[in-house]
């Protein structure tokens, strides 16, 4: 019957197309069943030998590097948190100095001496032992790289040879005694020493594959050694058996997944492909607490988002009462609970609440556009202006949606007369740009690195800073001075008054609209317990499990 | 033949010397310097002073260019200033990933446009034949994110029939020989992992068919609704041979070379230009690892992936022509 053959064939093509056309999703419906119940049955598996012991972490991007000397990057610190341990730690939530490999040290007098004891029966991943010799090593190894290869060590003034760099020399004076010398005092010297770049590698597995080679085979003491790396797929982290601390960490097995699209990631949590996600969008917070089977998990601010306003440029902005009377104008609770879904606080100065020597006493330029009028009437410019605004091209996680913040902005800066005219360029050559102090007025933020207020004040509103990151080439003498003594004064107290002081000098001066102290989260199986991120973005998975 | 061959192959060295120096330009002119990058918000004057200078930024263009070229000459694709990492080594694993993905979007995409444009042009002006074309329109017109999100939303988050994303479950161990990890998996036997990559393909692949799909859809209704008024249909209908044997034997052989050159584009488009796919379903392909050297100013990445997403194109369309040959032997290459 070759008539009906062909009505057949014809009829069953053209369903298919239909099916196949219609929706290419449908692609292969027919076929898929059988193969959809044995791929559900192998994730099952899959799932629960997961729920004992093997942590999948998404992310938005892959690490740069594994030895967390050799970057600035972010990615990287939260993997290499896991490998390498540093000689002190932060606290738990916060930014207070702890023991790590080293259990006490002293500081002398004239603060030039720091001595470390170090934990004893540390072993690296390659087996060798942890010992003073190890950490001398590592400094020399730093000290004598460049900015290239070691960029973060600029932390320490600069490199052995330059005139800024504050370490004479680090000494073992015995097995487990490392002797730091300094050339002048440097105040947050022990917070510098916690950041996670300054993790201890093993000297032995360094010198046999080379810097290269260890960069992606990482060797440290900490609670996970490293056991593969496929590059923007995943790095695979098992649990380090003779790990020093008793019973951790808890998980068989970590993987750092990469998942670029925030939607996209969202939805491997909700499936069940991946266990924690960070870089949650702020719209979709509210769809993960409202779901039973994940739970949000907030990271602890320490950041600021704000406008700065550079000084020194030829227009209105230049004036003091002007940039008092725009920071009157900005309607910073409205930002927060449109962007941030209420994941944030206003912010009045230039470092968060967590940081010690925040000045709370200082009062918020309050928003209210008659004020801002009449100020801007006595500067001499009751009708108004106009400038440039710039606004990041990318989230950041200070300023998640930088052009409709910009928007917000440029409208209620309208409702005083002043014209804003928002503007943007890619990312690389807009901090390129902001250093330079080539933009009248941008949006920016910064995420401190080792939790000290120098890192926030002097860094970034400094007139040393200019032309890095004093972006609004903002130069005052009197904040100079005061910014300087805190460098060099150990004592927490004496410095946090000078803090204060230079915080109130900054809200005069107003240099800065400073907007949010945003709240990173993110989102993980309610199943996950004993993750707590850290204000500074990494943290070590040791004590996180299954519930 | 041979003589062609060689040289059709002889002709990529000008095209690759003129899209290597297009690339050079273009990187060299705009904005952003990948010293900051690498040293970030943090860099001083002085650091990138000296990373411009190791980076050897600080010389002129010519320069930068003609060390380049040389490089190139010695087999040597430079090293990625992010990663610090030969390109030649680490840029296969990508290129693979991304030729696996092509491939099984190609499939689907030639296997659904083809049949949808046969039978659209059979009941040609049928109700069948105007919802085939306006879909086909939709397809050409539909944001690949947006589709990507939605068969997520619909397979992967509601019904939960595939994963969501990523090339495989991130904890299965994948012994890579190739790196095209559906044959790996098939020659070590390793159907369970075969399989599981397998279910990982098929959401990507059918968000990346769609827009070749419809393409090819509509090629191959016009072509053979061309064919099928020529009288040698005419005169093999009239011999009484079976329609499906005249439309799928006699029209298509000869509708088939217009289509052909279609799906030549196609395959070397998605080769370059996956990155919307690649991003929403974590797929590390050669599209993302161009577009975050782009972010990074990584311009060795950038240059030589580039130049190995040029020369493929041109070896594609080498292969098209070739295949002309075999399929109508009317044409013919000296």
């Amino acid at each position: 019957m070759p008539r009906k053959s062909w009505i057949q064939l014809i009829l069953f093509a053209f369903i298919l197309s239909i099916v196949l056309i219609g929706c290419s999703n449908d692609e292969g419906e027919s076929d898929k069943t059988e193969e959809q119940s044995e791929v559900e049955d192998t994730s099952e598996e899959a799932g629960d030998e997961t729920n004992k012991n093997t942590l999948i972490y998404a992310r938005g991007g892959d690490s740069t590097a594994l030895d967390p000397i050799t970057t600035t990057e972010g990615e990287t610190f939260r993997v290499t948190k896991n490998i390498f341990e540093t000689l002190l730690n932060y606290g738990e939530q916060d930014t207070t100095i702890q023991p790590g490999l080293a259990k006490e040290w002293e500081v002398s007098d004239d603060g030039l001496t720091y001595t470390f004891q170090l934990e004893e029966g540390v072993k690296f991943h390659d087996g060798t032992d942890f010992n003073a010799e190890a950490v001398v090593y590592n400094f020399e190894r730093w000290m004598n790289g460049d900015a290239e290869e070691f960029p973060y060590y600029t932390m320490f003034g600069g490199y052995k040879g330059d005139e800024g760099h504050v370490i004479e020399s680090v000494e073992a004076t015995g097995e487990y005694e490392v002797v730091f010398t300094l050339k002048r005092p440097q105040a947050p010297f022990l917070k510098n020493l916690a950041m996670s770049p300054f993790g201890i590698a093993s000297p032995s597995a360094l010198d046999e594959m080379g810097a290269e080679e260890f960069n992606q085979n990482p060797v440290g003491t900490g609670p996970f050694k490293f056991v593969e790396w496929a590059r923007e797929e995943r790095i695979v982290l098992e649990k380090f058996n003779d790990y020093w601390k008793d019973g951790l960490p808890k998980l068989e097995e970590v993987v750092y997944t990469v998942i670029p699209d925030n939607s996209a990631r969202l939805n491997a949590l909700k499936t069940g492909e991946v266990d924690l996600i960070d870089g949650l969008n702020p719209s979709d917070i509210q769809q993960v607490e409202d779901d039973s089977n994940l739970q949000v998990i907030e990271r602890p601010s320490m950041n600021v988002g704000y406008l700065g306003m550079t000084v020194n440029r030829d227009n209105p902005l230049s004036n003091k009462t002007v940039r008092q009377a725009l920071s009157h104008a900005v309607p910073k609770q409205e930002i927060i609970d449109a962007f941030y879904a209420g994941y944030a606080e206003p912010a009045k100065t230039v470092m968060p609440p967590s940081i010690q020597g925040y000045n709370d006493e200082i009062e918020d330029y309050e928003y209210d556009p008659e004020k801002a009028k009449e100020l801007l009437a006595e500067a001499g410019y009751e009708d108004g202006f106009e400038f440039d605004l710039w606004y990041m091209p990318v989230p950041r996680p200070y300023i998640p949606e930088g052009e409709k913040i910009a928007e917000v902005i440029q409208q209620s800066f309208a409702e005083i007369g002043v014209t804003a005219n928002l503007q943007t360029v890619d990312w690389a050559t807009y901090i390129e740009d902001a250093a330079a102090g080539e933009f009248d007025a941008f949006l920016l933020g910064w995420t401190g690195d080792n939790g000290d207020a120098d890192n926030f004040i002097y860094t970034l509103l400094d007139k040393d800073s200019i032309g890095s990151n004093n972006n609004t080439h903002y130069a005052n003498d009197e904040l100079h001075d005061i910014l300087i003594e805190a460098q060099t004064i150990t004592d927490q107290e004496q410095r946090n008054e000078l803090y204060k002081k230079a915080q109130e000098i900054i809200h005069e001066d107003a240099p800065w609209i400073p907007l949010v102290h945003s709240t990173p989260v993110v989102a993980a199986k309610s199943s996950v317990t004993g993750y707590v991120p850290h204000p500074t973005g990494s943290e070590a998975v040791t004590k996180t499990e299954f519930k | 033949m041979t003589a062609y061959i060689i040289r059709r192959i002889l002709m990529l060295i000008p095209v690759l010397f003129g899209v290597s120096l297009l690339v050079f330009s273009i990187i060299y002119l705009i904005p952003g310097n990948p010293a900051q990058v690498i040293l970030g918000q943090r860099a001083t004057t002085e650091a990138i002073a000296e990373v411009e200078r190791q980076l050897g930024l600080d010389q002129p263009f010519y320069i930068q260019y003609f060390s380049y070229i040389g490089d190139l000459l010695t087999g040597d694709l430079g090293t990625s200033i992010k990663t610090k990492t030969a390109i030649s080594e680490e840029i296969w694993p990508y290129l693979a990933a991304t030729m696996e993905l092509t491939l099984v979007a190609m499939v689907i995409a030639i296997f659904v446009g083809v049949n949808a444009g046969i039978i659209s042009a059979w009941f040609h002006n049928s109700w069948f034949d105007y919802i085939a074309m306006i879909l086909a329109l939709i397809g050409v017109s539909m944001p690949v994110f947006w589709l990507g999100l939605m068969e997520q939303y619909v397979f992967a988050v509601r019904l939960d029939w595939l994963p969501s994303t990523g090339r495989y479950d991130p904890s299965t161990v994948i012994d890579s020989i190739t790196n095209f990890y559906l044959i790996d998996t098939l020659i070590q036997g390793e159907f369970g992992k075969f399989k599981n990559l397998l279910s990982h393909i098929i959401l990507p692949g059918a968000a990346l068919a769609t827009i070749p799909m419809a393409i090819i859809a509509r090629m191959t209704r016009s072509t053979m609704l061309e064919v099928m008024k020529s009288d040698f249909i005419r005169t093999a209908r009239a011999k009484g041979l079976n329609n499906i044997w005249v439309v799928y034997k006699h029209s298509l052989r000869n509708a088939v070379i217009p289509v052909l050159t279609v799906v030549g584009l196609q395959t070397g488009l998605l080769l370059g230009g996956a990155i919307l796919t690649e991003t929403i379903f974590g797929w590390p392909g050669i599209g993302r690892y161009i577009y975050d050297a782009i972010q990074a100013r990584d311009y060795p990445v950038i240059q030589s992936g580039i130049l190995i997403i040029a020369t493929i194109f041109v070896i594609i369309n080498l292969i098209v022509d070739l295949l002309y040959a075999a399929i109508d032997p009317r044409i013919k290459y000296k």
